[in-house]
């Protein structure tokens, strides 16, 4: 039996002690939803990232393409290539923001799908002088379906971003309240930055 | 010969490439041959009948920053349509490395083409970057030309092969005759300077420290100075004494430029070096004033071992004072070297130099006439 004065100072003691564990209950578990969170932000800058270096990846190989008339070659190389060295967050920026710029001006072209099928009916479309390079010899994806590649990778850049940034919101919220900081639940996880860049993807004619 | 110019930059704004195709396009037709410019072309300006617009130029992210070009199937097909119509001896195209018209036309093209590199920026690595997508284009090219050493440097670095280097001309006709500005030179004297005042390899400091000696000895002698740079700060350098005799213009346009030539008594040139050229130099000659300037490599042998011109030893503004005063003393000395500096200065002029372009049409032709090409557009002429 407990005798009545020391359950006096004893039942506010349990209450306390109840009270403890119930609030590290709620800090650990604010501490796993930061965590779950800082590894969404990364899972997505992981695929953002690939699909940045995807689109840069086919919008070389449509530089490439014998099919293309040089001048839009050489602005795609150039764009595609800018951005693959732009190494630093706010370089890299700009340079994709650029390579989007660029691919919406080729592709948006008039005239782009017309002379993209004229030149692949062709087989080579006249890039080379002299003898008339037989079709089918390059070894380089149909136009078409390049094109469709190129398409969805624009897409997925947009696509990829937009979860990023929505990650990036997320924790940045779950970090601003007062508890974290006091706490320093974040640890010492770099706060997530925004990507901003131009991802509008550019607007494909009617390929026919 | 029936030439087919072709210039890779949006007609409507000014640029050195397209400054350079205009006065050449000039000069080939005061030769007597006949001359077409295809060129974008933004707005429904008058154009002279020689200049074809090939239609808008599109803003797009190229090297760096944004650059008005011309692309796509749809200028490829006008260019081809030019060709076509234009029967043609000769293409001469710009800037070919350039992603615009120039680089279509050599693609649309067969026949005997030359080919104008005026890029020197050996930073630049969007040519090496679409070196690749280049190469096939510009192979066809059959004469290549560069507007000065650093320019063949960077086509040598990165497309391989060499280039006859053609300077630029020096539109002589555009500087012979122009209105002093207002109030200039004056009773007293003037002395000009045009230049980066901020750039110290332009040699204003020189100049200014020989003014505290002239302007002391002379009291009615002023110094004339356009160009960019900080006004405040070379004002400071100025003794307070003489500050109001030295008249900051700042940067100045083509006509006010023309003007400053004709309004001083001594046009200076005080570089300390580094100037391939000399482009000021060759302008102050077309405007025929009396130029005094440093004894460097490049200007010694544009002024023709000072006999169009009086030199002095470089970066010394006590000779600087010496050469200055034995010209302001001396009328007929002026009059003399500005009759020797518009000789002399003619050797740069459009006309020869256009000689020597033609020149390099007619190599190229000899070899083709063997071969029996003509320039033609391959593919339908639409």
């Amino acid at each position: 039996m407990i005798p009545g004065v020391l359950s006096d100072w004893l039942t506010p003691l349990i209450a306390l002690f109840a009270l403890v564990v119930l609030f590290s209950f709620y800090i650990s578990w604010r501490a796993t939803r930061l965590d779950r969170l800082h590894t969404r932000v990364e899972t997505a800058h992981a695929a953002l990232d690939a699909a940045l270096l995807r689109r840069s990846a086919v919008v070389l190989e449509l530089a490439s393409a014998s099919e293309l008339e040089p001048a839009s070659s050489v602005l795609l190389a150039d764009a595609a290539g800018q951005a693959r060295r732009a190494e630093e967050q706010g370089r890299r920026e700009l340079a994709e923001s650029n390579l989007s710029r660029a691919l919406r001006a080729v592709v948006e072209e008039p005239g782009f799908a017309g002379g993209m099928s004229d030149a692949a009916a062709q087989g080579g479309g006249g890039v080379t002088a002299g003898p008339i390079v037989p079709a089918g010899t390059s070894g380089e994806a149909p136009p078409a379906e390049l094109l469709a590649e190129v398409e969805s990778a624009a897409k997925r850049v947009h696509i990829a971003r937009r979860f990023y940034n929505d990650a990036v919101a997320a924790t940045r919220e779950a970090r601003s309240s007062r508890l974290v900081r006091v706490l320093r639940l974040a640890g010492r996880a770099p706060m997530p930055d925004f990507f901003e860049m131009d991802d509008e993807p550019p607007v494909f004619p009617p390929w026919g | 010969m029936r030439i087919g110019l072709v210039c890779p930059y949006t007609w409507d704004v000014p640029g050195g490439v397209q400054q350079h195709v205009g006065d050449l396009a000039e000069a080939l037709m005061d030769l007597g041959h006949e001359v077409s410019v295809l060129t974008p072309c933004d707005s429904e300006t008058e154009l002279p009948a020689h200049i074809v617009p090939a239609g808008r130029a599109i803003p797009v992210p190229y090297n760096g920053s944004v650059a008005r070009l011309a692309f796509g199937f749809r200028a490829a097909a006008r260019v081809r349509r030019w060709i076509h119509e234009g029967g043609f001896d000769v293409l001469h195209v710009h800037e070919p490395a350039a992603p615009s018209l120039s680089l279509l036309a050599c693609w649309v093209a067969d026949g005997p083409i030359v080919a104008t590199f005026h890029t020197s920026n050996p930073r630049s690595r969007a040519m090496a970057v679409s070196a690749a997508a280049l190469r096939t284009a510009l192979e066809k090219i059959n004469g290549r030309i560069a507007v000065s050493e650093a320019a063949r440097k960077t086509l040598v670095e990165h497309l391989g092969g060499d280039a006859v280097l053609i300077p630029n001309g020096v539109a002589v006709r555009r500087y012979e005759n122009a209105r002093p500005l207002e109030g200039w030179p004056g009773d007293g004297g003037a002395i000009g300077f045009l230049g980066r005042m901020d750039e110290p390899r332009k040699g204003l400091p020189v100049l200014l420290e020989a003014f505290e000696t002239l302007g002391r000895r002379r009291p009615g002698l002023r110094l004339l100075v356009a160009g960019p740079g900080d006004a405040a700060e070379v004002r400071e350098r100025v003794s307070a004494e003489l500050r109001d005799r030295v008249v900051l213009l700042g940067r100045v346009d083509e006509a006010d430029k023309i003007r400053a030539y004709h309004s001083v008594d001594v046009f200076c040139a005080p570089n300390l070096g580094g100037e391939s050229f000399g482009i000021v130099l060759t302008e102050a000659m077309s405007a025929g004033a009396p130029i005094v300037a440093s004894d460097i490599p490049a200007f010694r042998s544009v002024l023709r071992e000072g006999a169009a011109g009086e030199l002095f030893a470089v970066g010394d503004p006590m000779d600087l004072v010496r050469a200055v005063e034995s010209l302001l003393d001396d009328p007929e000395r002026r009059v003399a070297l500005s009759g020797a500096a518009r000789a002399a200065v003619r050797a740069y002029d459009w006309a020869s130099v256009a000689g020597d372009v033609v020149g390099v049409y007619e190599t190229v032709l000899a070899g083709v006439a063997a071969t029996g090409a003509v320039p033609a557009a391959h593919g339908e002429g639409e």
